[in-house]
């Protein structure tokens, strides 16, 4: 075991996977030489060569249609995208290309690639680079999205997704990069995709999370607690397929549900949540479930995240007011 | 503009001319006639409803199967929606190609070896991807090269320049075509770029670039084949502009080309015909007649009947076959909802 940041559980993943696998291939803006803009390559082309880890014009709609070749030759492309903001230049590339590959192909063209990208507030950085855009590719059938929280998580859920022979987008919040350490075990090791995790049992009301806000979930569940309200919190760790079964089976135990995202209200997977919800779970249901959100705006200027972004006080606010419903 | 064969089927360029058997010779016009006949009955099956979404290629032969002609079996082409001849020469069965046109998984389903994948109905997409795969083969260290389409519209995209500008910066083994037909729909290549040739945009990505009479086969083949020996010898990637035209419609969805074209343009063109001219060619060495080009067209159209047949016997596709061909395995949620499905087709 070794104490590991998540940036350093995200390189550990990849060196695993371009020792493991031949046909993994690392690239990006950046991520060469340079180590990538966040140190999350930091060593593998020296490691495994600039055959295997390169650096790629700054075009991130060429990255996206260059991964599609590389797969359709065998190759297993883990691309990076910079900052997820950037999505929208290589959105026909993933949304209308590689996640529909293998269905208009009728089964024979898969595509094993993972795109990697950071997103995520909370470190005052400029113009689009911290949106919360995974509603956008969770809307598009034929892709998985991954979004660990911790770096535990993140390293066995990236190795998964690499080995995954599906495209899977996999968000790295910012603000998780190097916040906290925790033990990551050195050898491989898998989480299935699509598994959520009961970060907290309670029995009062299930707080459905995930990236950064599961942090703010668990701190809000420590002042509820002082109130005597037993939270319980869901990491979903991938939100497209969502574990349904866990949430549902949790908002079958506490009768309340909020559901929590730090995307914009009509954005996110929140509302898609409370849906199944109440389509699976109404007569368990004690109170509506709410959402803990951001405003419907634009992503705001940096010194404006402070008032935008939900915190552990919304979080509170809506508990307190399923509670009393 | 590079030419071999003039509009008289007269040699105008005797040290272009590429090394080719006289089978070679009279497979490529076997080809090119029996898809200007392929061209005919599609349109018409068209027309009757028994296709759907159809793209004519008439007056292209030369661009379309002269570049064709010089790809070997191992090389990958990712056609355009308007390239699949390609496809068939390369091996897609015609009943697929026609499963293709009217919606149907199976018509993309490439047979095992068929280095293809289906026509790129995003335009620019293919430019892109082309890059990818050129670059996968030069890791792999295969001689092989990865070829796309696109049409004189296509080469004002964005991924049209971003895969150019990639396969050169890596060195992929890959050839641009960009079949200039003059018209995207119905907006003239004039309106697309004040740049005089679409080759020139090459020198944009450091790139060779070089601009072929897109009617005369033997060019095509000539530029194609140079094309991929510079690309599999790690000269990198080339682009090349066929001059052509398209004799009909942009697709046959109600594009009425009258409305954007002149007579006077259209005989023009005629009279460039790349099986017109290739015949005189070929009949002036004693090497094609009438009665072999009759043969081709029956052969054809047998093979058309054939195929329309056999695409009518393909089972009806059911919503539980889509769902199966989404992912590796079925996510909970798709489970849970084909077991809905299945339910309802049992009834």
């Amino acid at each position: 075991m070794a104490q590991m940041t998540m940036i350093q559980a995200i390189t550990d993943a990849m060196r695993t996977e371009l020792k493991n696998d031949e046909n993994v291939l690392v690239y990006g803006e950046d991520v060469g030489l340079n180590g990538g803009v966040f140190r999350a390559t930091e060593g593998l082309q020296k490691e495994f060569g600039e055959d295997r880890v390169f650096d790629t014009p700054l075009a991130e709609s060429g990255i996206g249609g260059m991964s599609i070749g590389l797969a359709l030759t065998g190759f297993r492309p883990v691309p990076e995208i910079q900052f997820f903001g950037f999505v929208y230049e290589t959105m026909d590339a993933i949304n209308g290309q590689m996640a529909r590959y293998r269905y208009r192909s009728g089964g024979t063209r898969p595509m094993p690639i993972t795109v990697r990208s950071p997103f995520g507030g909370g470190v005052h950085t400029p113009e689009l680079h911290a949106d919360s855009l995974e509603g956008l590719m969770t809307q598009q059938p034929g892709l998985k999205v991954v979004i660990p929280s911790n770096p535990y998580d993140a390293k066995g859920l990236l190795i998964q997704s690499i080995r995954d022979n599906d495209p899977v987008i996999f968000l790295e919040h910012m603000k998780l990069y190097r916040s906290f350490r925790e033990e990551v075990p050195e050898e491989e090791y898998t989480i299935e995709l699509g598994k959520a995790e009961v970060k907290r049992e309670g029995k009062d009301v299930t707080l459905v999370a995930y990236g950064a806000m599961v942090h703010t979930a668990l701190k809000a569940s420590e002042e509820l607690e002082k109130d005597g309200i037993e939270a319980e919190v869901i990491d979903l760790r991938t939100v497209a397929p969502i574990d349904y079964e866990t949430i549902i089976e949790s908002v079958q135990k506490t009768n309340r549900a909020v559901v929590l995202q730090e995307a914009q209200k009509q954005a996110g997977v929140a509302a898609q949540i409370v849906s199944e919800i109440q389509e699976k779970a109404i007569l368990h249901l004690e109170a509506p479930v709410l959402r803990v959100t951001a405003p419907d705006t634009v992503y705001p200027f940096s010194q404006a995240e402070q008032v935008w972004l939900p915190n552990h006080n919304d979080i509170v606010e809506k508990v307190n007011r399923v509670m009393n419903f | 503009m590079f030419q071999i064969l003039n509009e008289k089927g007269e040699v105008v360029n005797e040290d272009a001319m590429p090394d080719l058997s006289d089978e070679d010779l009279k497979e490529i016009m076997r080809r090119m006639v029996y898809t200007r006949i392929l061209d005919q009955r599609s349109i018409a099956l068209n027309r009757q409803g028994r296709l759907g979404f159809y793209a004519p290629t008439a007056g292209q032969e030369a661009s379309q199967l002269g570049s064709h002609f010089a790809l070997e079996k191992e090389d990958f082409i990712l056609p355009g929606y308007r390239d699949v001849p390609q496809l068939i020469w390369h091996g897609l069965p015609l009943y697929q190609a026609f499963l293709f046109s009217r919606g149907h998984f199976h018509g993309n389903q490439m047979p095992e070896g068929v280095n293809a994948v289906s026509p790129q109905i995003i335009i620019g997409a293919q430019i892109t991807q082309a890059a990818g795969v050129g670059l996968g083969y030069k890791k792999r260290g295969q001689e092989a090269v990865a070829i796309t389409y696109t049409g004189d519209g296509g080469a004002s995209q964005g991924d049209f320049y971003e895969g150019i500008n990639f396969a050169g910066a890596f060195g992929a083994q890959t050839i641009f075509v960009v079949q200039n037909n003059q018209f995207a729909i119905s907006v003239p290549v004039e309106q697309q770029s004040a740049a005089r040739t679409i080759a020139q945009k090459a020198v944009a990505a450091g790139i060779e670039g070089i601009q072929v009479d897109g009617m005369d086969v033997l060019a095509v083949y000539a530029a194609t084949k140079e094309a991929r020996e510079r690309a599999i010898s790690g000269d990198g990637p080339t682009l090349i502009e066929t001059m052509t035209y398209r004799y009909g419609p942009h697709t046959m969805a109600g594009d009425d080309p009258t409305r954007y074209r002149t007579e006077e343009t259209d005989n023009e063109w005629e009279a460039k015909d790349p099986i017109v001219r290739f015949r005189t060619f070929l009949e002036n060495k004693g090497l094609w007649s009438e009665e072999e080009e009759n043969e081709v067209i029956d052969k054809a159209k047998e093979e058309v009947k054939a195929a329309i047949k056999k695409a009518d016997e393909q089972p009806k596709q059911k919503v539980t076959d889509l769902m199966d061909i989404m992912y590796e395995e079925l996510p909970a949620f798709l489970k849970e909802q084909r077991e809905e499905y299945q339910e309802k087709e049992s009834k």
